[in-house]
């Protein structure tokens, strides 16, 4: 996901400087509407296509950067994955893992900071879909675990931004599990009275939908993201029929009853800002 | 009998054994002698088939077509079983059944996946596939136990939750993490038991308890071998070598820490002796919930999201 520059400077975490900067003068395709633009352009239309709008796909780093009012700070970043069942298909799970890794300069599907929002105190897990598709397995669920400890002990509402396949299938029914692991600690949350905000973003799919991504206080996603639960192929291949158009798209959600509703991403800050000055945190 | 393909030297031995008494009948000749002598090499073979049955032959068996569900359990189990319909906003799903049913003298809430054992009944259950309707009706049984103070019986055995247009129209994926989020929290006992195949969400939306088992030839995993060959094979042909990548077996899932123990199943497995099967479930569905009935709604919930709170396997990364 190399493709952009960061916009601001002075975060505290250590990711800063392992990110590769992008020259400006690079230039962007449009997945949907095919436009080129600059790689400045694209930066400053807050990772949109500046042409059709579309909402490109961006990583964790990318979201702190955009909410949180400057500084964060990254939490339980040394979790790392571990091959429990030593999987093999065409690859094995190990060799999947350190490729990813070098890939996207990441530990795993997931980023935890606590940061504020228009000075207010905000915990966000936000998913990496460049790390093997997002795909949740044993960290991805200890770390929505231990964020939502946090967040109990400090009296911090939660957003965590879904971006995913589902559960990641090299950790089989470990990782089958923590949709049951996540959604008993969202309980616990719950009953402690703090706020849990979740945003879907393109794609959140298959186990991650089914658990924590669907249980939001108030559930909202980014403009025409795919969220579901099982795959549209799937879907397809089942029925044997085609998939009416704008099947499963944020807007079909919200239409559905599903989201509360659909936030573009420049006006994303402010949205969780307002959120956070007009719920009660009941603690 | 239905015979599976690693079953074929017993439908020989099966073959043998019914032309041997059909000899004897016709010719009026004495060959108790020879059907002892077979009958007992058919549970030999039996045996030695059963002992090494690899992860495979375990998916193939738990979806033996002859294999119980989960009405027949209930029905052998209850004297009063009464079922109950519907989630109240949509419709009665017919792949999730539950109501009200004593196990001798407790009173229980029970849910579980129903396939069906005939082709129509098949397509009537929709394969044991529920729709979203299905996991807010088991969702209404278990809010029914909990006013009523009931323990809770889930029987799993699904190959997933449907992938349609309407079930996603509908919120499966809603339904099935409100389920996890309410079973949680639940306030009485939850006691689940796989009983045949444990496909993912579909499984998971009515699987999260006190007390999991597993049938000792049914499967658990995040999903079935088939999809899982088609996704990272890319091919279906590989469903065998996906079963055992997967590690879903009960052994497995007990070594792993993800499950609290297994059934045995009669030799043969549990379609060989249903009744029996029945027995053995009943038996161990009474210890766990006596086991469990003690304890306070608070130290049930505490105690349960211990539980979910410790699984997963990780790392943690040198500091550079």
């Amino acid at each position: 996901m190399g493709w952009f520059k960061r916009i601001k400077e002075g975060i505290i975490t250590k990711t800063v400087d392992k990110k590769k900067d992008v020259p400006d003068n690079l230039w962007y395709q449009c997945q949907k509407c095919k436009n080129a633009s600059t790689q400045k352009e694209v930066t400053n239309h807050f990772y949109k296509c500046p042409k059709c709008n579309y909402h490109i796909r961006i990583g964790s780093d990318y979201y702190f950067d955009l909410i949180f009012d400057g500084k964060f700070t990254e939490l339980f970043d040394d979790i790392i994955a571990k091959d429990i069942l030593k999987f093999t298909d065409l690859k094995p799970y190990k060799e999947r893992l350190e490729k990813a890794k070098a890939k996207t300069d990441l530990d795993d599907a997931m980023k935890v900071a606590e940061g504020k929002v228009n000075r207010k105190p905000l915990v966000i897990a936000a998913m990496d879909f460049s790390f093997i598709g997002g795909s949740m397995g044993s960290v991805v669920g200890e770390k929505i675990s231990r964020a939502i400890d946090h967040c109990m002990d400090n009296k911090i509402p939660l957003l965590i931004i879904s971006k995913s396949g589902g559960a990641r299938m090299m950790e089989s029914a470990f990782s089958l599990m923590q949709m049951a692991k996540t959604s008993a600690k969202l309980s616990q949350l719950s009953d402690a009275g703090i706020p849990f905000f979740s945003l879907l973003t393109d794609p959140t799919t298959g186990g991650v939908t089914a658990s924590f991504a669907m249980l939001g206080d108030i559930n909202f996603a980014e403009p025409e993201a795919l969220i579901g639960f099982a795959g549209p192929r799937v879907i397809k291949e089942t029925i044997k029929r085609d998939l009416p158009e704008g099947f499963q798209t944020s807007e079909f959600l919200l239409n559905h009853g599903f989201l509360d509703f659909i936030v573009d991403r420049k006006d994303l800050k402010a949205r969780i800002g307002d959120l956070l000055s007009l719920v009660n945190v009941t603690v | 009998m239905v015979f599976l393909d690693f079953e074929k030297p017993l439908e020989i031995l099966y073959e043998q054994l019914d032309k041997i008494k059909q000899v004897g009948e016709l010719g009026g000749i004495d060959v108790s002698d020879k059907i002892n002598e077979l009958e007992n090499k058919i549970k030999t073979t039996t045996k030695e088939i059963y002992d090494n049955l690899s992860g495979w032959q375990k998916v193939q068996l738990s979806r033996h077509p002859e294999r119980p569900y989960t009405l027949f359990y209930i029905n052998q189990m209850c004297k009063k079983f009464i079922e109950l319909h519907g989630d109240r906003y949509f419709a009665d799903d017919k792949a999730i059944v539950g109501g009200i049913g004593s196990l001798d003298n407790i009173n229980c809430v029970f849910i579980g996946h129903q396939k069906g054992e005939t082709t129509k009944m098949r397509a009537y259950r929709n394969f044991g596939m529920a729709n979203p309707e299905g996991y807010r009706k088991a969702l209404r049984f278990m809010k029914l136990a909990e006013k009523f103070k009931m323990p809770v019986v889930c029987l799993i055995d699904t190959p997933g939750a449907y992938p349609g247009i309407e079930a996603e129209e509908r919120g499966q994926a809603e339904a099935i993490a409100r389920n996890l989020f309410e079973m949680a929290k639940l306030d009485v006992p939850i006691v689940c038991v796989v009983i045949g195949e444990g496909a993912s969400g579909g499984a998971i939306g009515i699987g999260l308890g006190d007390s999991v088992y597993m049938m000792e030839n049914t499967w658990y995993s995040v999903i079935s071998p088939e999809s899982c060959s088609s996704i990272l094979w890319r091919s279906w042909d590989h469903k065998q070598k996906a079963a055992e990548a997967l590690k879903l077996t009960a052994d497995h899932m007990l070594d792993f820490g993800l499950i609290d123990g297994i059934l045995k199943e009669p030799l043969g497995g549990a379609h060989a002796a249903p009744e029996d099967m029945a027995k053995m479930l009943k038996k161990h569905l009474k210890k766990e919930i006596n086991a469990l009935l003690p304890l306070s709604a608070k130290e049930l919930k505490k105690n349960r999201i211990k539980k979910y709170e410790k699984i997963g396997k990780f790392s943690k990364k040198k500091k550079e």
